[in-house]
């Protein structure tokens, strides 16, 4: 999850008959469902896509870390500390698999963290939005990471093998977050007046940014059909969005919480929810830099970059030196 | 007064401040295998935390619970040592803080595993497996920041000098460490004042470090006569839930 807007080529899908012998015979195997492998031939577009999409993925875990930070110092029990310490544990063990697998096309962590901090990629419009109250704990679970996880389960069966091994670790770990999430909602779903407040406050907050997840409309996606053919992209953005609709309303009656969206209602004949898109004027916003949260966030990263330079230099410094000496003892 | 309430209070609260102010580097450290391990650390030293106060609640007898102790006593009822409350300020002096500390507790942790209380010893069997790894981890950190450059031979210095005068608190000896001492609960703290100055020399050495030449030692936080400015404005948020919506359950 967490890549949106990934830029593609631009251009047009090629038919086979189009493609040159080794891009047709790339195409093959990837129709054959054949997972291709770092040292393999690619096309220079396929390789610069997943780098773009694992890079915004791997960043958006990184930045993710930081709503959630944001109450791991109020979490409210001992358990919930713990929980809380845990996620973000995994979460940073995210973003070390996934800069791993980019590494393997030919970009280092240090070259993909500049980008982040430089504005050239982004993370997911998601970590620019305020976590305010405890249930914000509950409601980024329950979500967030349950939105996360409607793209990632596809993504197991992506044409990259690296990401897609990647995947499957991630996905195992998300839906435990996802589980604590919800468990976190409900608890305060039938707590105090004023938890339940929180709760529905939180939903009314993430319902909308929690759609965006998953990239604007397929009829306004222009770089979603290239994806598709590599299978870097499993499903539409449309497709997703309506499978984690259909999936949240329920939980969120069973919350007994009220999704903010007045037109929300069961089509029998589709067997489908009918919803209000997202303001998408507003995530076009977000992505140009003008959330509630992006300004912070991204000077929270770079003043934790900058100020770990010492550190990274010394740990640098100190192995040259250890081998060094180890080489004059030898 | 209840001496092992005290005692398990102190070892609780340790790990409880301690963790906390771990947890605060969330997301912001230099690298991000740093952010990984100090999450871990912060999740061992919170999990240590409930085993202790869960003990500490039941010996205390009054009803309270493991959370009431964390979230709801007030800074002078904290039985942490002052260095642990100290602010984070750099990652120099966060990793020597915990250096320092885990040089006590993996000796400490190591010689309560035959305490007479076998609820202890029992905790400090899981507790020390934890600690070695954290030693070990925050052990060869400062050797490399003391060795690495110029700077960060600097700044671990300075971490040191600032550190050194509330790093011996946690060896003090008083009369709840005479009662522990006693029934075979717990040997006196300043019996690991030997292993640990080894340790701490050794370490220095290779991390081209000097230990200042002072005796002096703050105190207070232990005892909870006297902790730091600090401790009240960590319990102000870690406990601003708890405090602000009485009674309810999270």
């Amino acid at each position: 999850m967490y890549a949106q807007l990934v830029k593609s080529t631009g251009k047009n899908v090629q038919s086979l008959e189009e493609m040159s012998p080794q891009e047709r015979a790339f195409q093959e195997r990837i129709d054959r469902g054949e997972k291709i492998e770092p040292k393999e031939w690619m096309p220079d577009a396929y390789r610069k896509n997943l780098i773009r999409q694992i890079g915004q993925h791997a960043h958006s875990e990184v930045v993710g870390q930081l709503p959630e930070g944001n109450w791991i110092t109020r979490a409210p029990t001992l358990e919930r500390k713990a929980n809380l310490l845990a996620k973000v544990q995994d979460e940073a063990g995210h973003g070390l698999y996934l800069y791993c697998a980019a590494e393997t096309l030919g970009v280092s962590r240090d070259e993909l963290y500049e980008m982040l901090h430089s504005g050239k990629m982004k993370y997911s419009s998601i970590f620019n939005y305020p976590t305010l109250t405890w249930a914000d704990m509950g409601a980024v679970g329950w979500l967030v990471d349950g939105a996360a996880i409607m793209n990632q389960v596809p993504l197991q069966r992506t044409s990259f093998g690296p990401y897609a091994r990647a995947m499957v670790r991630i996905c195992k770990e998300e839906s435990f977050h996802q589980r604590q999430g919800f468990q976190i909602m409900m608890v305060m779903a039938n707590g105090t007046k004023e938890q339940k407040r929180m709760a529905q406050d939180a939903l009314n907050r993430f319902w909308g940014p929690a759609l965006m997840m998953f990239g604007p409309s397929d009829k306004d996606s222009v770089h979603s059909a290239q994806s598709m053919a590599w299978k870097i992209k499993m499903n539409t953005n449309d497709e997703l969005r309506q499978k984690f609709v259909d999936e949240t309303v329920p939980q969120a009656e069973y919350l007994g919480l009220k999704v903010p969206d007045d037109n929300l209602k069961f089509n029998e004949e589709t067997e489908h929810y009918e919803f209000t898109q997202p303001d998408w004027d507003e995530f076009y916003d977000v992505l140009k830099g003008n959330g509630p949260c992006n300004h912070e966030r991204l000077e929270t990263r770079k003043k934790a970059w900058d100020e770990g330079a010492w550190v990274r230099d010394a740990m640098m410094a100190h192995a040259e030196k250890k081998a060094a000496r180890k080489q004059a003892a030898e | 007064m209840n001496a092992l309430f005290e005692f398990l209070l102190r070892q609780g609260d340790n790990v409880l401040v301690l963790g906390h102010r771990t947890s605060e580097w969330c997301g912001t450290a230099p690298a991000l295998e740093e952010d990984i391990a100090l999450a871990n650390t912060a999740l061992d030293l919170i999990g240590q935390t409930k085993l202790w106060l869960e003990y500490a609640a039941e010996v205390e007898g009054e009803g309270r619970s493991a959370n009431d102790l964390a979230f709801l006593r007030d800074a002078y009822d904290f039985r942490n040592v002052l260095m642990l409350e100290t602010p984070n300020e750099d990652y120099g002096r966060t990793l020597m803080r915990q250096f320092l500390f885990d040089a006590f507790q993996v000796h400490w942790l190591t010689a309560l595993t035959d305490s007479k209380d076998s609820r202890i010893s029992e905790i400090a069997m899981k507790s020390v497996k934890e600690a070695q790894y954290h030693l070990e981890r925050s052990r060869d950190t400062i050797i490399a920041l003391g060795d690495g450059t110029e700077l960060s031979n600097k700044k671990m210095q300075a971490a040191l000098d600032y550190l050194w005068p509330y790093a011996r608190e946690i060896m003090l000896v008083d009369d709840v460490d005479e009662a522990m001492h006693k029934d075979g609960i717990a040997p006196l703290p300043s019996e690991i004042l030997a292993p640990w100055d080894a340790l701490v020399k050794s370490t220095m050495r290779d991390a081209y470090l000097t230990i200042p030449d002072s005796n002096f030692v703050h105190k207070g936080g232990r005892t909870g006569q006297r902790h730091t400015e600090h401790l009240g404005h960590m319990l102000a948020t870690m406990q601003v839930l708890q405090r602000s919506y009485p009674g309810a359950t999270w």
